[in-house]
């Protein structure tokens, strides 16, 4: 569809006009124990129009994508901003989409249409077989979920981005059950291997191998002890750092949260606006980036949905808060320095504050200098449970597998393990980080988030944390 | 929509050549939307998308897919035909399912529920000034929704409902916060009016003094709306049939090792409120009421027709996944004038938040206490409390340490909105706990 063409042609009376086509493919196959579950596509298309009127923003989502469905959309969305012009939180100008021009296309090997759905289906058949490593794994999982993504955004001030998405997740799990003992081993947490990169993720030879571990480490775990409950110090792989990074960091800075628009739902923030340039949000060791170019990572991407470019920028420097998680409306509403991140699900939505890649800068310390520096801890990897408050500071996360530290060493293997904390003091108490030997890059399809709802992707980097004095405790 | 959806079936249906099996199904909205904050709007707009669905079956092997429709009856068809081909070619490359589940209902059904809905545009004037000075943020979310299912066999159900809802949380200057919801299908300015009033005199409670309290066992009642986030992880690893297979459900220890819970604890899939469909993907009828938990004792799970034929059992024609969608718990005798006085001195919970499964095996589940929470002491309300985390598992909770369960059933609406708008509610009563592990 020629969106210039439709655009020129769209008459309304408003300040300024946007036109976000989104076409979206998302393939998903799964095999469990050998037999397929589900090998399904889902594939959606629509154009998001929106329209500024007396400084109030109003859109139109429609999946009618002629020139007829367009202009009617368009003028049913200035009919709405004017009436609620009355009752703006906030008036807006033109200036809250800036001029954008530019493509972006992911970087990848292998197209993923070089993989036919047999050959897929059968790797997963592999997989699932190669998890099996006794009798005592009762359950095996092997998913694949590809997204080619296409968007477009032209806008009345002159605005025209195209950018073209190939983003690949995977997931072997086992479970493996004895007595009354089950435990479940993943990948490093469910689609936490998810990339901007093509079918060369799906290499035979690494997912088999991968598969055995995941197994045997699922067996492991039957006869593991139950993890220690008492005070003592934390080390946490970058598997789980992700999703400690987007809890209590990501989500605490998003300029939308600390202005309250998501109070009913997500919820505030403990950060406020006047802490930002003052706030020491964990210890000097900690560099937090917003950083939307590292290879391969999930949430990559030239500009965001309101037109504005993507830079990296650092959020927090040496421990300290110096910028938000705010697009162009929420820098405006606030006066706070932000990032490129006002981003929509897909064309049926519009743009919020979201995460896009969130990571944590590695530091200088090698694994083994971590681990013998350890008189008494818990090893942390792979994340099974999370929750955190509404104001994104008491937390309580829970992890697939932990091992024993004791005395400088890693010991014995440690089943059910969890922790909680506080944001703040937990960041604080950051104590050794690792080098760049122990920096790895994750992300997740599934971060919620936004009134109507909204599920995006987001990544996260980080390198191997070692935290002080922490309450760690085991399971049921 | 109808109209598109059966023009579409006919079509499709009448192309199927010999040994093809196939599905359809419709999903579809025309929804305002309404985001508020500090009692002003924030962002507003409407969204009208429409989607198709395939479940192709043919040589032992399936293949689905969805796509989005235009609403034009020429280019939809063009979308369909495109999408069956690729399914078609897609089919027979993937391996033979042993677990397939032919589509054989032949029932139809037909429900269309009519509304009185304000316009788009109406919609921050009405809302709007009745808030006064009062902060609050949340959602209006309002239209019609649509579900449909055909297939191969002659089966067709339709369902198309109107309604409205506003979401809200209602904050005062010291950040302590009251969460309601006004949801129905007849707007009426005077009512929505009366329930705001309601809503912001309860603000008053919130203005004491917060109480902070040390993490404990406490005495403790939860809420309906609380009761009804623990009821809604009964989806996610509870009452599958299949998830207990499969040793990925909380309620292995029912079926494996005959523990109960509670004899005061009840719950069911009722379909008897009305609020969604009861048919299923493939087009089958689950039965009106389907008790699960009775009494304390797991007596039914949630079995679809694919894990019936896996495992050799009989289908309650649950959908796919086997999640709940008319979750409802049974009543018990508490008066709610008796509330306070039942509960002594302990906790009132009126919300939960961000729960998760801490110990799914094991039952235990974590969250946080969320807006108005309040300590009690002697049967009287003394503050509300600062928000706790909580860790406790179901077969406490819900097991030896339910003391009591409210006479009066509450209905909470399903205001989520990430695959469209729900159309569900969970029915159930507010609980008192003799004990509840409040943790950080």
């Amino acid at each position: 569809m020629d969106l210039h063409q439709i655009l020129s042609g769209i008459d309304v009376r408003a300040d300024w006009i946007g036109l976000r086509y989104v076409k979206e493919n998302t393939g998903f196959r799964l095999v469990r124990d050998g037999k397929p579950e589900s090998n399904t596509r889902e594939s959606k298309q629509g154009v998001m129009v929106e329209v500024l009127v007396n400084g109030q923003f109003a859109y139109y989502g429609t999946s009618r994508l002629d020139k007829p469905g367009i202009q009617a959309a368009a003028e049913r969305a200035v009919k709405i901003a004017t009436a609620a012009s009355q009752y703006s939180l906030h008036s807006f100008g033109v200036d809250a989409r800036p001029v954008a021009k530019g493509i972006y296309n992911s970087p990848f090997q292998t197209a993923a249409a070089a993989f036919s759905p047999g050959e897929l289906s059968e790797l997963l058949i592999k997989a699932t077989a190669e998890l099996k490593v006794s009798d005592k794994v009762v359950t095996t999982n092997a998913m694949a979920r590809t997204v080619e993504t296409e968007s477009h955004f032209v806008a009345s001030n002159g605005s025209d981005v195209e950018q073209k998405y190939l983003m690949v997740s995977a997931d072997y799990s086992a479970i493996a059950h004895e007595g009354s003992v089950t435990q479940k081993r993943t990948d490093g947490g469910l689609l936490a291997k998810s990339y901007q990169a093509g079918m060369e993720v799906f290499n035979e030879a690494d997912v088999l191998a991968r598969c055995r571990n995941i197994g045997a480490e699922a067996v492991e775990l039957l006869t593991a002890e139950e993890c220690p409950t008492g005070t003592m110090d934390l080390v946490l792989a970058p598997d789980q750092m992700m999703l400690q990074i987007h809890e209590s960091v990501g989500h605490a800075l998003e300029i939308d949260r600390i202005l309250g628009d998501e109070r009913n739902y997500a919820g505030w923030s403990f950060v406020r606006l006047e802490d930002f340039g003052k706030l020491q949000y964990g210890s000097p060791l900690m560099n937090i980036t917003f950083d939307p170019y590292v290879e391969n990572q999930f949430a990559s991407y030239a500009y965001d949905d309101g037109g504005l470019k993507a830079e990296k920028e650092f959020l927090i420097k040496d421990g300290l808060l110096i910028r938000g998680l705010g697009g162009k409306e929420s820098q405006l509403r606030s006066g706070i320095n932000g990032v490129a991140n006002f981003r929509a699900s897909s064309w049926n939505r519009a743009p919020i504050d979201r995460m896009a890649n969130l990571n944590l800068e590695p530091g200088s310390s090698t694994q083994d200098e971590m681990i013998a520096s350890v008189e008494k801890g818990v090893y942390m990897t792979s994340n099974r449970s999370w929750s955190i408050d509404d104001y994104r500071n008491k937390f309580q996360f829970g992890c697939e597998y932990g091992k024993l530290i004791e005395n400088g060493k890693l010991t014995k293997t440690v089943k059910n393990p969890n922790y909680r904390a506080i944001s703040n003091p937990f960041w604080r108490s950051l104590k050794m980080l690792g080098n760049e030997e122990t920096f790895e890059v994750y992300g997740t399809p599934f971060c919620g988030k936004g009134e109507p709802n909204q599920i995006i992707r987001v990544g996260h980097a980080s390198p191997l944390c070692l935290f002080d004095s922490v309450e760690i405790f085991g399971g049921a | 929509m109808e109209k598109l959806f059966k023009q579409i079936n006919q079509t499709i249906m009448a192309e199927l050549q010999e040994g093809e099996c196939l599905g359809l199904g419709f999903g579809g909205e025309q929804s305002t939307f309404t985001r508020i904050n500090a009692a002003k709007v924030r962002q507003i707009g409407n969204v009208d998308e429409a989607d198709l669905s395939f479940n192709l079956i043919f040589d032992g092997r399936r293949s689905t897919g969805s796509i989005s429709l235009s609403g034009d009856l020429e280019e939809d068809l063009g979308r369909a035909r495109g999408e069956f081909e690729r399914l078609r070619a897609e089919v027979v490359q993937l391996p033979e399912d042993p677990y397939l589940v032919l589509p054989e209902s032949k029932e139809t059904s037909h429900s269309e529920k009519h509304g009185k809905i304000p316009d788009a545009e109406n919609i921050p004037e009405i809302l709007l000034p009745a808030m006064g000075k009062v902060d609050l943020t949340g959602i209006w979310a309002s239209g019609r929704v649509y579900q449909g299912s055909a297939n191969s066999a002659g089966g067709y159900h339709w369902f198309a409902s109107d309604s409205f809802s506003l979401d809200y949380s209602l904050i005062t200057p010291s950040e302590k916060m009251v969460k309601a919801t006004y949801a129905g299908t007849e707007w009426d300015q005077t009512a929505y009016e009366t329930f705001l009033a309601d809503s912001i005199n309860k603000l008053e409670l919130m203005s004491l003094e917060p109480k902070k309290i040390e993490p404990g066992d406490y005495r403790t009642f939860i809420a309906a709306a609380g009761v009804s986030d623990v009821l809604s992880m009964f989806s996610w690893g509870g009452v599958s049939e299949a998830a207990i297979r499969q040793s990925e459900s909380c309620l292995g220890k029912m079926r494996n090792e005959k523990v109960k819970l509670s004899s005061l604890f009840t719950f069911s899939e009722d379909f008897s409120s009305g609020f969604s469909p009861r048919f299923n993907g493939n087009g089958e009828v689950a039965p009106e009421k389907t008790i699960l938990i009775d009494g304390g004792e797991l007596t039914n799970t949630l079995v679809s027709t694919r894990t019936a034929k896996e495992y050799g059992v009989e289908s309650n024609f649950a959908a796919e996944g086997e999640g709940m969608r008319a979750p409802s718990m049974a009543a018990g005798s508490l008066k709610e004038s008796d509330i306070l006085e039942a509960l002594g001195t302990g906790v009132y919970l009126s919300n939960l938040h961000y729960l998760n499964w801490s110990d799914m095996i094991g039952g235990r589940i974590t969250g946080m206490t969320r807006y108005a929470c309040f300590w009690v002491e002697n049967g009287k309300i003394v503050a509300p409390i600062e928000n706790m985390r909580f860790d406790d598992s179901i077969y406490s909770f819900l097991g030896e340490n339910l003391e009591a369960v409210t006479e009066k059933l509450q209905i909470n609406p399903d205001v989520g909105t990430y695959d469209g708008r729900e159309l569900s509610a969970i029915v159930c009563p507010g609980i008192l706990l003799k004990s509840f592990s409040l943790t950080l």
